[in-house]
């Protein structure tokens, strides 16, 4: 796993309080991981600090599972 | 139930009559106070006044930059996280709406309604992270009535509850409530201006016979701002005598 899978599991586990083991690649943050709408820009704006990177209002909108967020982060990352 | 100990207030406006009244009854709750506004002798005074627990941050809420970096500062000045947001700072620049300039309109947008707002913004964070906060805003009877030469302030008042109301939805799911005392007529510098008939006919419209005094306003907020409102989210609370009922 990349490092930067490894920092937003590591910041989804700290923010939503679940088990490391249930936030698998697929997890979806509202349907299996219990987050409601404030959790996800909470998280959307964790990323953003411990990454450096801004995520805009419609890409946060299209990250919804564990994947979703390090595929984007991975991408501005390699811009 | 009203106690505050342990717990720490930001005040805005505190060198005001109604912003210091407020700050003396959080205090007197046991709460640590942090003091702002933009003269800081006042600010000073009254902390020294108060004595343990109060905290001075001296800023111009008029200055964007500043508003978004208050609540930091008064953090780093209590030593802890901002459980209650008091925003009372305010002014006003009257005239007709004929006459009213653009810059009347801006800095009574960007001091009484675009700043509160940032305060909220940056306090929220903390308080939906730690599942508790408070907020409490000092609006206007005449958000809710309107009056004839402040069309500036009725909108930025009214702008107020407004985004009270949805801050109260967004932020209610942790717990944190956000509330507004909406004051009538209180005797302070803002309105000392006033004319001797324009105060008559005003006294003539309060059922309880009286202009409020700053600490009319105070028990509001610390009844909102208090453990025994822990159900009460999204509310006006209206303190004016009995000259508006709604």
């Amino acid at each position: 796993m990349s490092e930067i899978a490894d920092k937003v599991k590591k910041i989804v586990v700290e923010h939503l309080g679940v088990e490391e083991s249930k936030v698998t690649p697929d997890a979806s943050f509202i349907d299996d991981l219990g987050a409601d709408s404030l959790d996800t820009v909470e998280l959307v704006m964790a990323f953003e600090e411990a990454f450096s990177v801004e995520i805009p209002e419609d890409a946060a909108e299209k990250i919804s599972t564990v994947k979703d967020a390090i595929d984007y982060i991975e991408k501005q990352k390699a811009a | 139930m009203f106690s505050m100990e342990g717990k720490v207030a930001l005040v805005t406006g505190a060198s005001g009559g109604i912003g210091a009244a407020i700050a003396r009854a959080l205090h007197g709750q046991g709460a640590h106070v942090v003091l702002s506004g933009r003269g800081a002798d006042k600010l000073e005074a009254l902390a020294a006044e108060l004595g343990e627990r109060a905290s001075v941050c001296v800023a111009d809420l008029s200055d964007p930059s500043a508003a978004d970096a208050l609540v930091g500062e008064a953090e780093a000045a209590a030593g802890k996280p901002i459980d209650i947001l008091v925003n009372n700072a305010g002014l006003t620049r009257d005239t007709l709406a004929i006459r009213m300039k653009d810059a009347d309109w801006d800095e009574v947008m960007s001091v009484d309604l675009a700043s509160p707002f940032r305060l909220c913004r940056a306090a929220l964070k903390g308080m939906l992270r730690r599942r508790s906060g408070r907020i409490v805003s000092i609006a206007s009877i005449v958000g809710v009535t309107g009056n004839a030469g402040q069309a500036n302030y009725a909108a930025a008042k009214a702008g107020m509850i407004g985004m009270s109301k949805s801050l109260a939805q967004e932020a209610g799911s942790r717990g944190v409530t956000v509330n507004v005392v909406a004051p009538g007529f209180v005797q302070t510098a803002m309105t000392d201006v006033l004319a001797d008939a324009q105060r008559e006919k005003l006294l003539g419209s309060i059922p309880l016979g009286r202009m409020g005094t700053p600490e009319d306003i105070a028990g509001a907020v610390v009844y909102l701002a208090s453990d025994a409102a822990a159900w009460v989210t999204g509310a006006t609370l209206h303190v004016n005598g009995g000259m508006a009922m709604s």
